[in-house]
Protein backbone atom coordinates (compact mmCIF):
# COMPACT_ATOMS: atom_id res chain seq x y z
CA UNK A 1 0.00 0.00 0.00
CA UNK A 2 2.63 2.26 0.65
CA UNK A 3 6.20 2.20 0.41
CA UNK A 4 8.72 4.65 2.14
CA UNK A 5 12.51 5.14 0.89
CA UNK A 6 13.88 8.61 1.93
CA UNK A 7 16.96 10.08 3.13
CA UNK A 8 17.24 13.46 4.37
CA UNK A 9 20.22 15.35 5.72
CA UNK A 10 18.71 16.56 9.29
CA UNK A 11 20.81 18.78 11.85
CA UNK A 12 22.08 15.93 13.95
CA UNK A 13 22.20 12.91 11.96
CA UNK A 14 21.04 11.73 8.13
CA UNK A 15 17.71 10.63 8.09
CA UNK A 16 17.60 6.87 6.09
CA UNK A 17 14.33 4.94 6.14
CA UNK A 18 12.69 2.07 4.87
CA UNK A 19 9.52 1.06 5.45
CA UNK A 20 5.99 0.39 3.87
CA UNK A 21 2.33 0.11 5.37
CA UNK A 22 0.03 -2.96 3.77
CA UNK A 23 -3.75 -2.68 3.03
CA UNK A 24 -5.77 -1.91 6.74
CA UNK A 25 -2.34 -2.45 8.23
CA UNK A 26 -1.49 -0.08 11.29
CA UNK A 27 2.38 0.28 11.69
CA UNK A 28 3.34 2.15 15.01
CA UNK A 29 6.92 4.22 15.03
CA UNK A 30 8.82 4.29 18.78
CA UNK A 31 12.00 5.63 19.65
CA UNK A 32 13.66 8.67 21.42
CA UNK A 33 12.94 12.06 21.28
CA UNK A 34 14.32 13.61 17.96
CA UNK A 35 15.05 9.93 16.60
CA UNK A 36 13.11 11.05 13.18
CA UNK A 37 9.51 9.64 13.67
CA UNK A 38 7.62 13.06 12.85
CA UNK A 39 10.20 13.66 10.49
CA UNK A 40 8.95 10.21 8.50
CA UNK A 41 5.72 11.62 8.39
CA UNK A 42 6.20 14.84 7.48
CA UNK A 43 8.11 13.17 4.47
CA UNK A 44 5.34 11.28 3.69
CA UNK A 45 2.50 13.96 3.95
CA UNK A 46 5.13 15.91 1.89
CA UNK A 47 5.55 19.21 4.04
CA UNK A 48 9.12 18.24 3.99
CA UNK A 49 10.74 16.89 0.84
CA UNK A 50 13.51 14.04 0.87
CA UNK A 51 17.32 14.56 -0.33
CA UNK A 52 16.45 11.36 -2.35
CA UNK A 53 14.47 8.81 -2.16
CA UNK A 54 10.67 7.20 -3.26
CA UNK A 55 7.41 6.93 -2.24
CA UNK A 56 4.63 5.35 -2.99
CA UNK A 57 1.39 5.21 -2.24
CA UNK A 58 -1.08 2.44 -3.76
CA UNK A 59 -0.59 3.08 -7.47
CA UNK A 60 0.49 6.32 -7.25
CA UNK A 61 3.83 7.33 -7.28
CA UNK A 62 4.13 10.32 -4.33
CA UNK A 63 7.60 11.18 -4.90
CA UNK A 64 10.88 9.87 -6.84
CA UNK A 65 14.01 11.64 -6.89
CA UNK A 66 15.08 9.50 -9.82
CA UNK A 67 11.75 10.14 -11.97
CA UNK A 68 11.64 14.10 -10.83
CA UNK A 69 8.54 13.42 -9.03
CA UNK A 70 6.97 15.50 -6.21
CA UNK A 71 3.32 15.63 -5.50
CA UNK A 72 2.85 18.57 -3.53
CA UNK A 73 0.84 18.06 0.37
CA UNK A 74 -2.49 19.38 -1.03
CA UNK A 75 -2.61 16.33 -3.65
CA UNK A 76 -1.53 13.51 -1.71
CA UNK A 77 -4.73 12.44 -0.17
CA UNK A 78 -3.16 11.79 3.20
CA UNK A 79 -4.71 12.24 6.79
CA UNK A 80 -2.07 13.99 8.93
CA UNK A 81 -2.89 14.39 12.58
CA UNK A 82 -0.29 16.19 14.34
CA UNK A 83 0.72 15.95 17.96
CA UNK A 84 -0.71 19.48 18.79
CA UNK A 85 -3.71 18.55 15.94
CA UNK A 86 -3.62 21.89 14.86
CA UNK A 87 -6.92 22.87 15.08
CA UNK A 88 -7.81 26.07 13.24
CA UNK A 89 -8.42 28.48 16.08
CA UNK A 90 -10.35 31.04 13.99
CA UNK A 91 -13.02 28.34 12.93
CA UNK A 92 -15.78 26.32 14.48
CA UNK A 93 -15.65 22.70 14.78
CA UNK A 94 -18.17 21.80 11.68
CA UNK A 95 -15.53 24.65 10.10
CA UNK A 96 -12.67 22.61 10.72
CA UNK A 97 -14.10 19.21 9.66
CA UNK A 98 -15.29 21.38 6.49
CA UNK A 99 -12.34 22.74 5.29
CA UNK A 100 -10.41 19.81 3.57
CA UNK A 101 -14.16 19.53 1.38
CA UNK A 102 -14.28 23.75 1.00
CA UNK A 103 -10.70 23.10 -0.78
CA UNK A 104 -11.83 20.46 -2.73
CA UNK A 105 -14.59 22.72 -4.24
CA UNK A 106 -17.22 20.24 -3.12
CA UNK A 107 -20.54 21.29 -3.46
CA UNK A 108 -22.12 23.23 -0.40
CA UNK A 109 -25.02 20.97 0.33
CA UNK A 110 -22.68 18.11 -0.07
CA UNK A 111 -19.79 19.82 2.37
CA UNK A 112 -22.63 19.94 5.09
CA UNK A 113 -24.20 16.72 4.68
CA UNK A 114 -21.31 14.82 5.08
CA UNK A 115 -19.71 17.05 7.83
CA UNK A 116 -23.09 16.00 9.80
CA UNK A 117 -22.59 12.58 9.19
CA UNK A 118 -19.35 12.38 10.36
CA UNK A 119 -19.80 14.69 13.21
CA UNK A 120 -22.27 12.51 14.53
CA UNK A 121 -20.18 9.41 14.01
CA UNK A 122 -17.33 10.88 16.32
CA UNK A 123 -19.80 11.89 18.76
CA UNK A 124 -18.93 15.75 18.07
CA UNK A 125 -22.80 16.70 16.77
CA UNK A 126 -23.70 18.81 19.79
CA UNK A 127 -19.93 20.98 19.18
CA UNK A 128 -20.61 21.42 15.91
CA UNK A 129 -21.10 25.32 16.35
CA UNK A 130 -18.71 25.49 19.05
CA UNK A 131 -15.39 27.17 18.57
CA UNK A 132 -12.12 24.44 19.21
CA UNK A 133 -10.47 26.82 21.72
CA UNK A 134 -12.95 25.78 23.99
CA UNK A 135 -12.31 21.83 23.17
CA UNK A 136 -11.16 19.18 25.59
CA UNK A 137 -8.26 17.23 24.99
CA UNK A 138 -10.02 14.40 23.77
CA UNK A 139 -12.43 16.19 21.77
CA UNK A 140 -10.04 17.98 19.94
CA UNK A 141 -8.57 14.69 19.11
CA UNK A 142 -11.47 13.48 17.64
CA UNK A 143 -12.28 16.92 15.38
CA UNK A 144 -8.86 16.07 14.23
CA UNK A 145 -9.77 12.60 13.30
CA UNK A 146 -12.69 13.92 12.16
CA UNK A 147 -11.44 16.47 9.82
CA UNK A 148 -9.14 13.90 7.91
CA UNK A 149 -11.56 11.29 7.86
CA UNK A 150 -14.01 13.30 5.79
CA UNK A 151 -11.52 13.16 2.99
CA UNK A 152 -11.76 9.27 2.96
CA UNK A 153 -7.55 9.47 2.97
CA UNK A 154 -5.15 6.73 1.94
CA UNK A 155 -3.19 6.75 4.68
CA UNK A 156 -3.38 8.26 7.91
CA UNK A 157 -0.64 9.40 9.69
CA UNK A 158 -0.66 9.97 13.64
CA UNK A 159 1.64 11.87 15.36
CA UNK A 160 1.42 11.15 19.09
CA UNK A 161 -2.58 10.63 19.01
CA UNK A 162 -3.26 10.84 22.77
CA UNK A 163 -0.43 12.85 24.06
CA UNK A 164 -2.94 15.90 24.43
CA UNK A 165 -5.23 14.04 25.96
CA UNK A 166 -6.15 13.99 29.61
CA UNK A 167 -4.19 10.73 31.03
CA UNK A 168 -7.43 9.11 32.77
CA UNK A 169 -9.00 9.53 29.68
CA UNK A 170 -6.56 7.88 27.64
CA UNK A 171 -7.17 4.77 27.81
CA UNK A 172 -10.70 4.78 26.71
CA UNK A 173 -9.59 7.52 23.99
CA UNK A 174 -7.02 4.91 22.59
CA UNK A 175 -9.72 2.05 22.39
CA UNK A 176 -12.04 4.42 20.25
CA UNK A 177 -9.42 5.24 18.22
CA UNK A 178 -8.16 1.68 17.64
CA UNK A 179 -12.24 0.46 16.82
CA UNK A 180 -12.56 3.64 14.58
CA UNK A 181 -9.07 2.62 12.98
CA UNK A 182 -10.30 -0.79 12.05
CA UNK A 183 -13.36 0.29 10.72
CA UNK A 184 -12.77 2.71 8.54
CA UNK A 185 -9.25 -0.18 7.25
CA UNK A 186 -7.94 2.47 6.34
CA UNK A 187 -3.94 1.84 6.61
CA UNK A 188 -1.95 3.91 9.43
CA UNK A 189 1.23 5.08 11.39
CA UNK A 190 1.19 5.95 14.59
CA UNK A 191 4.10 7.89 16.54
CA UNK A 192 4.20 6.73 20.10
CA UNK A 193 6.35 7.77 23.36
CA UNK A 194 3.40 5.48 24.90
CA UNK A 195 3.62 1.49 25.25
CA UNK A 196 0.06 1.34 26.04
CA UNK A 197 -0.21 3.46 22.54
CA UNK A 198 1.80 0.87 20.52
CA UNK A 199 0.49 -2.83 21.71
CA UNK A 200 -3.05 -1.22 21.12
CA UNK A 201 -2.84 0.34 17.95
CA UNK A 202 0.07 -1.91 16.14
CA UNK A 203 -0.04 -4.57 13.85
CA UNK A 204 3.89 -4.04 13.25
CA UNK A 205 6.05 -2.34 15.69
CA UNK A 206 9.18 0.04 13.66
CA UNK A 207 12.16 1.29 16.23
CA UNK A 208 13.78 4.47 14.57
CA UNK A 209 17.03 5.07 16.34
CA UNK A 210 18.74 8.54 14.62
CA UNK A 211 17.06 8.32 11.63
CA UNK A 212 17.43 4.50 11.06
CA UNK A 213 15.22 1.49 11.63
CA UNK A 214 16.50 -0.34 13.74
CA UNK A 215 13.91 -2.98 14.63
CA UNK A 216 11.06 -4.10 12.98
CA UNK A 217 8.27 -6.77 13.58
CA UNK A 218 5.50 -8.20 15.29
CA UNK A 219 4.88 -5.92 18.87
CA UNK A 220 6.05 -8.90 20.59
CA UNK A 221 9.03 -9.59 18.61
CA UNK A 222 10.22 -5.83 18.87
CA UNK A 223 9.28 -5.60 22.43
CA UNK A 224 11.02 -8.57 22.93
CA UNK A 225 14.54 -7.32 22.27
CA UNK A 226 15.63 -6.71 26.05
CA UNK A 227 19.44 -6.09 25.04
CA UNK A 228 18.20 -2.52 23.50
CA UNK A 229 18.55 0.19 26.38
CA UNK A 230 15.56 2.62 24.60
CA UNK A 231 13.00 -0.72 24.41
CA UNK A 232 14.13 -1.74 27.71
CA UNK A 233 13.36 1.62 29.40
CA UNK A 234 10.05 1.91 26.77
CA UNK A 235 8.52 -1.26 28.85
CA UNK A 236 10.20 -0.60 32.21
CA UNK A 237 8.19 2.88 31.92
CA UNK A 238 5.18 1.78 31.59
CA UNK A 239 2.74 0.37 34.77
CA UNK A 240 -0.06 -0.70 33.22
CA UNK A 241 1.59 -2.62 29.70
CA UNK A 242 -0.39 -5.64 30.13
CA UNK A 243 2.38 -7.21 28.68
CA UNK A 244 5.29 -7.89 31.21
CA UNK A 245 4.93 -9.00 34.86
CA UNK A 246 4.05 -5.65 36.67
CA UNK A 247 6.39 -4.34 39.46
CA UNK A 248 6.55 -1.43 41.64
CA UNK A 249 7.81 1.76 40.04
CA UNK A 250 10.39 3.62 42.04
CA UNK A 251 10.34 7.16 42.61
CA UNK A 252 12.63 8.79 39.49
CA UNK A 253 14.26 6.42 38.19
CA UNK A 254 11.26 5.42 35.90
CA UNK A 255 13.18 5.84 32.53
CA UNK A 256 16.21 3.71 34.04
CA UNK A 257 16.75 0.35 32.26
CA UNK A 258 17.15 -1.16 35.92
CA UNK A 259 14.18 -0.27 36.85
CA UNK A 260 12.14 -2.79 34.98
CA UNK A 261 11.42 -5.88 36.42
CA UNK A 262 13.74 -9.44 35.08
CA UNK B 1 2.60 52.10 38.15
CA UNK B 2 5.81 51.32 40.59
CA UNK B 3 8.71 51.60 38.81
CA UNK B 4 10.45 51.14 41.59
CA UNK B 5 9.83 47.99 41.84
CA UNK B 6 11.66 46.28 38.79
CA UNK B 7 15.00 48.40 40.20
CA UNK B 8 17.28 45.14 41.05
CA UNK B 9 18.02 45.55 44.95
CA UNK B 10 21.21 45.69 45.64
CA UNK B 11 22.17 43.48 48.63
CA UNK B 12 24.49 46.24 50.06
CA UNK B 13 24.74 46.66 53.92
CA UNK B 14 22.97 49.20 54.17
CA UNK B 15 20.95 49.77 56.88
CA UNK B 16 16.89 49.88 56.65
CA UNK B 17 15.34 52.99 57.34
CA UNK B 18 18.47 54.68 54.17
CA UNK B 19 17.25 51.94 51.84
CA UNK B 20 13.81 53.23 52.57
CA UNK B 21 14.94 56.72 52.09
CA UNK B 22 16.63 56.13 49.15
CA UNK B 23 13.55 54.24 47.55
CA UNK B 24 11.11 57.27 48.50
CA UNK B 25 13.76 59.49 47.10
CA UNK B 26 14.03 57.48 43.78
CA UNK B 27 9.90 56.83 43.48
CA UNK B 28 9.87 60.82 43.86
CA UNK B 29 12.40 61.51 41.37
CA UNK B 30 11.09 59.20 38.84
CA UNK B 31 7.34 60.68 39.45
CA UNK B 32 8.47 64.24 38.56
CA UNK B 33 10.34 63.18 35.65
CA UNK B 34 7.12 61.18 34.51
CA UNK B 35 4.56 64.24 35.81
CA UNK B 36 7.01 66.95 33.45
CA UNK B 37 7.33 64.71 30.77
CA UNK B 38 3.61 63.97 30.62
CA UNK B 39 2.75 67.79 30.92
CA UNK B 40 5.11 68.39 27.94
CA UNK B 41 3.47 65.94 25.73
CA UNK B 42 -0.21 66.72 27.19
CA UNK B 43 -0.09 71.05 27.52
CA UNK B 44 0.35 71.79 23.68
CA UNK B 45 -2.52 69.72 22.94
CA UNK B 46 -4.51 70.95 25.72
CA UNK B 47 -4.01 74.36 24.16
CA UNK B 48 -5.65 73.81 21.00
CA UNK B 49 -8.60 73.04 22.69
CA UNK B 50 -8.56 76.03 25.22
CA UNK B 51 -7.23 78.61 22.43
CA UNK B 52 -10.65 78.36 20.70
CA UNK B 53 -14.24 78.60 21.65
CA UNK B 54 -16.90 75.42 20.82
CA UNK B 55 -19.05 78.32 18.46
CA UNK B 56 -15.65 78.92 16.64
CA UNK B 57 -14.77 75.79 15.92
CA UNK B 58 -18.16 74.70 14.42
CA UNK B 59 -18.25 77.83 12.74
CA UNK B 60 -14.84 76.79 10.99
CA UNK B 61 -16.06 73.38 10.01
CA UNK B 62 -18.29 75.27 7.33
CA UNK B 63 -15.07 76.92 5.64
CA UNK B 64 -14.42 75.70 2.30
CA UNK B 65 -11.02 75.41 2.72
CA UNK B 66 -11.14 72.87 6.18
CA UNK B 67 -14.08 71.36 3.99
CA UNK B 68 -11.58 70.55 1.12
CA UNK B 69 -8.54 69.76 3.17
CA UNK B 70 -10.74 67.32 5.26
CA UNK B 71 -11.97 65.56 2.19
CA UNK B 72 -9.06 65.21 0.48
CA UNK B 73 -6.97 64.38 3.01
CA UNK B 74 -9.68 61.25 4.25
CA UNK B 75 -9.80 60.49 0.50
CA UNK B 76 -6.49 60.45 -0.37
CA UNK B 77 -5.31 58.54 2.64
CA UNK B 78 -7.93 56.11 2.04
CA UNK B 79 -6.80 55.06 -1.45
CA UNK B 80 -2.94 54.86 -0.58
CA UNK B 81 -3.78 52.88 2.64
CA UNK B 82 -5.33 50.87 -0.13
CA UNK B 83 -2.49 50.73 -2.42
CA UNK B 84 -0.04 49.91 0.22
CA UNK B 85 -2.03 47.06 1.66
CA UNK B 86 -2.52 45.60 -1.67
CA UNK B 87 1.10 45.49 -2.46
CA UNK B 88 2.67 45.20 1.16
CA UNK B 89 0.52 41.92 2.03
CA UNK B 90 2.23 39.55 -0.61
CA UNK B 91 5.58 41.01 -0.07
CA UNK B 92 5.18 41.20 4.01
CA UNK B 93 4.17 37.30 3.86
CA UNK B 94 6.40 36.33 1.50
CA UNK B 95 9.03 38.22 3.30
CA UNK B 96 8.04 36.56 6.28
CA UNK B 97 8.08 32.71 4.83
CA UNK B 98 10.24 32.43 2.34
CA UNK B 99 14.33 32.30 2.71
CA UNK B 100 15.62 33.86 -1.02
CA UNK B 101 18.44 35.65 -2.01
CA UNK B 102 18.33 39.53 -1.35
CA UNK B 103 15.87 39.53 1.10
CA UNK B 104 17.51 41.42 3.70
CA UNK B 105 18.12 43.65 1.40
CA UNK B 106 14.63 43.98 0.44
CA UNK B 107 13.64 44.49 4.10
CA UNK B 108 15.74 47.20 4.27
CA UNK B 109 14.70 48.92 1.14
CA UNK B 110 11.27 48.98 2.51
CA UNK B 111 12.00 49.97 5.48
CA UNK B 112 14.26 52.96 3.79
CA UNK B 113 10.90 55.70 3.77
CA UNK B 114 10.75 55.37 7.67
CA UNK B 115 14.16 56.96 8.45
CA UNK B 116 14.27 58.64 5.58
CA UNK B 117 13.98 62.67 6.03
CA UNK B 118 10.29 63.59 3.85
CA UNK B 119 12.06 66.14 2.27
CA UNK B 120 14.52 63.73 0.73
CA UNK B 121 11.43 61.93 -0.26
CA UNK B 122 9.82 64.96 -1.86
CA UNK B 123 12.50 65.68 -3.80
CA UNK B 124 13.48 62.45 -4.58
CA UNK B 125 9.60 61.67 -5.62
CA UNK B 126 9.72 64.77 -7.79
CA UNK B 127 13.31 64.13 -9.54
CA UNK B 128 11.57 60.23 -10.10
CA UNK B 129 7.65 61.20 -11.41
CA UNK B 130 8.53 65.37 -11.90
CA UNK B 131 7.98 66.61 -15.88
CA UNK B 132 11.99 66.15 -16.10
CA UNK B 133 12.07 63.38 -13.72
CA UNK B 134 13.38 59.82 -14.72
CA UNK B 135 10.34 58.24 -15.35
CA UNK B 136 8.46 61.25 -15.70
CA UNK B 137 9.93 62.94 -18.85
CA UNK B 138 8.50 59.26 -20.75
CA UNK B 139 5.13 59.93 -19.53
CA UNK B 140 5.22 63.57 -19.97
CA UNK B 141 5.46 62.47 -23.74
CA UNK B 142 1.87 61.07 -23.21
CA UNK B 143 0.90 63.78 -21.33
CA UNK B 144 0.69 62.30 -18.22
CA UNK B 145 1.87 64.39 -15.77
CA UNK B 146 2.00 63.30 -12.02
CA UNK B 147 3.85 66.37 -10.18
CA UNK B 148 1.29 68.77 -8.86
CA UNK B 149 -1.51 66.51 -9.30
CA UNK B 150 -3.58 64.40 -6.63
CA UNK B 151 -2.01 61.60 -7.70
CA UNK B 152 1.08 63.01 -6.46
CA UNK B 153 -0.12 63.41 -2.63
CA UNK B 154 -1.34 59.60 -2.95
CA UNK B 155 2.32 58.96 -4.04
CA UNK B 156 3.69 60.78 -1.74
CA UNK B 157 1.55 59.20 1.26
CA UNK B 158 2.51 55.74 -0.20
CA UNK B 159 6.14 56.12 0.18
CA UNK B 160 6.07 57.28 3.57
CA UNK B 161 3.01 55.29 5.04
CA UNK B 162 4.39 51.67 3.42
CA UNK B 163 7.39 50.35 5.92
CA UNK B 164 4.14 51.04 8.76
CA UNK B 165 2.10 48.48 7.49
CA UNK B 166 4.82 46.14 5.53
CA UNK B 167 6.63 45.81 9.27
CA UNK B 168 3.69 44.99 11.20
CA UNK B 169 2.31 42.70 8.59
CA UNK B 170 5.61 40.66 7.91
CA UNK B 171 5.84 40.93 11.82
CA UNK B 172 2.10 39.29 12.30
CA UNK B 173 2.36 36.61 9.76
CA UNK B 174 5.84 35.63 11.46
CA UNK B 175 3.12 34.45 14.66
CA UNK B 176 1.37 32.35 13.05
CA UNK B 177 2.41 28.84 13.73
CA UNK B 178 3.58 26.96 10.29
CA UNK B 179 1.60 24.18 11.52
CA UNK B 180 -2.14 25.53 10.85
CA UNK B 181 -0.24 25.84 7.33
CA UNK B 182 1.12 22.80 7.05
CA UNK B 183 -2.16 21.09 8.13
CA UNK B 184 -3.83 23.05 5.64
CA UNK B 185 -2.07 21.97 2.66
CA UNK B 186 -2.22 18.12 3.87
CA UNK B 187 -6.20 18.63 3.69
CA UNK B 188 -5.71 19.57 0.24
CA UNK B 189 -5.31 23.70 0.51
CA UNK B 190 -3.15 25.10 -2.18
CA UNK B 191 -0.68 27.88 -1.39
CA UNK B 192 -2.82 30.60 -2.06
CA UNK B 193 -5.99 29.23 -0.43
CA UNK B 194 -3.57 28.60 2.66
CA UNK B 195 -3.00 31.94 2.33
CA UNK B 196 -6.65 33.45 2.44
CA UNK B 197 -8.34 30.94 4.73
CA UNK B 198 -5.79 30.52 7.41
CA UNK B 199 -2.67 32.54 7.30
CA UNK B 200 -4.29 36.38 7.07
CA UNK B 201 -7.56 35.36 8.79
CA UNK B 202 -5.14 34.32 11.62
CA UNK B 203 -2.78 37.23 11.48
CA UNK B 204 -6.13 39.69 10.60
CA UNK B 205 -5.75 42.23 14.31
CA UNK B 206 -2.30 43.05 12.96
CA UNK B 207 -2.62 43.53 9.74
CA UNK B 208 -5.69 45.77 10.45
CA UNK B 209 -3.97 47.46 12.80
CA UNK B 210 -0.94 47.95 10.47
CA UNK B 211 -3.30 49.46 7.84
CA UNK B 212 -4.91 52.04 10.93
CA UNK B 213 -1.09 52.47 11.36
CA UNK B 214 -0.38 53.37 7.95
CA UNK B 215 -3.16 55.49 7.11
CA UNK B 216 -2.68 57.79 10.11
CA UNK B 217 0.65 58.50 8.69
CA UNK B 218 -0.53 58.84 5.30
CA UNK B 219 -2.85 61.28 6.87
CA UNK B 220 0.10 63.57 8.87
CA UNK B 221 2.15 63.34 5.40
CA UNK B 222 3.40 66.99 4.72
CA UNK B 223 6.70 67.18 3.79
CA UNK B 224 7.13 65.19 0.72
CA UNK B 225 3.25 66.28 -0.35
CA UNK B 226 4.12 69.91 -0.49
CA UNK B 227 7.86 69.45 -2.28
CA UNK B 228 6.31 66.87 -4.72
CA UNK B 229 2.57 67.73 -4.87
CA UNK B 230 2.14 71.30 -4.27
CA UNK B 231 -0.03 73.07 -2.12
CA UNK B 232 -3.05 73.72 -4.54
CA UNK B 233 -6.65 73.63 -2.20
CA UNK B 234 -8.94 70.76 -3.18
CA UNK B 235 -6.64 69.01 -5.82
CA UNK B 236 -3.04 69.03 -3.02
CA UNK B 237 -3.93 70.15 -0.12
CA UNK B 238 -4.25 68.15 2.64
CA UNK B 239 -5.27 69.01 6.26
CA UNK B 240 -1.66 69.10 7.31
CA UNK B 241 -0.67 71.98 4.24
CA UNK B 242 -3.93 73.64 5.53
CA UNK B 243 -2.57 74.20 8.82
CA UNK B 244 0.31 75.47 7.84
CA UNK B 245 -1.41 78.17 4.83
CA UNK B 246 -4.36 79.16 6.95
CA UNK B 247 -2.42 79.27 10.12
CA UNK B 248 -0.70 82.65 8.53
CA UNK B 249 -4.25 84.11 8.52
CA UNK B 250 -7.47 82.18 9.77
CA UNK B 251 -6.01 81.14 13.33
CA UNK B 252 -9.10 79.00 13.98
CA UNK B 253 -9.11 77.06 10.47
CA UNK B 254 -5.94 75.82 11.95
CA UNK B 255 -6.54 74.99 15.23
CA UNK B 256 -9.64 73.67 13.94
CA UNK B 257 -8.08 71.42 11.56
CA UNK B 258 -5.72 70.60 14.45
CA UNK B 259 -8.13 69.45 16.64
CA UNK B 260 -9.86 67.23 13.67
CA UNK B 261 -6.46 65.73 13.44
CA UNK B 262 -6.10 64.71 17.48
CA UNK B 263 -9.52 63.23 17.74
CA UNK B 264 -8.14 61.04 14.86
CA UNK B 265 -5.16 60.13 16.35
CA UNK B 266 -6.81 59.35 19.61
CA UNK B 267 -9.01 56.92 17.46
CA UNK B 268 -5.85 55.53 15.49
CA UNK B 269 -4.42 54.44 18.88
CA UNK B 270 -7.59 53.40 20.42
CA UNK B 271 -8.45 51.34 17.77
CA UNK B 272 -4.78 49.80 17.52
CA UNK B 273 -4.23 49.33 21.00
CA UNK B 274 -7.89 47.39 20.78
CA UNK B 275 -7.06 45.28 17.62
CA UNK B 276 -3.67 44.04 19.60
CA UNK B 277 -5.87 43.24 22.48
CA UNK B 278 -4.07 46.01 25.20
CA UNK B 279 -6.03 48.44 27.61
CA UNK B 280 -5.52 52.11 26.49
Amino acid sequence: MLSFSAVRHLRDFILDVTLSVGRGETLVLIGENGAGKSTVLNLISGILTPDAGEIALGERTLFSSEEGIDVPAENRRIGHLFQSYALFPHMTVAENVAFGLRCRKVPRPEIAFSVTNQLRAMNLADLSDVNVARLSGGQRQRVALARALVLDPDILLLDEPLAAVDMRAQGAMRKELRDRIRSTGIPCIVVTHNLGDALELADRLCLLEEGNVVAEGAPEEVLGMQDNGFIASFAGSEPHNGFMPRAPITGHSRRLPDSRPL
Amino acid sequence: MDLTRSLPEHGAPVSGSRTRFGRAALTLLIAVLLAIFLLFVTLPVASLFLRISPEAFLRSLAEPVVLDALSLSLATATVSTAIVVLFGTPLALVNARRDYPGRALVDTLTDLPIVLPPAVAGIALLMAFGRRGVVGQYLDQFGISIAFTTVAVILAQVFVASPFYIRQARASFEAVDRLYEDAARTLGASPATVAFRVTIPLAWGGLVSGAILSFARALGEFGATIMFAGNFQGRTQTMPLAIYTTMQGDLDAAISLAIILVAISFAVIASVKIMTRRSL
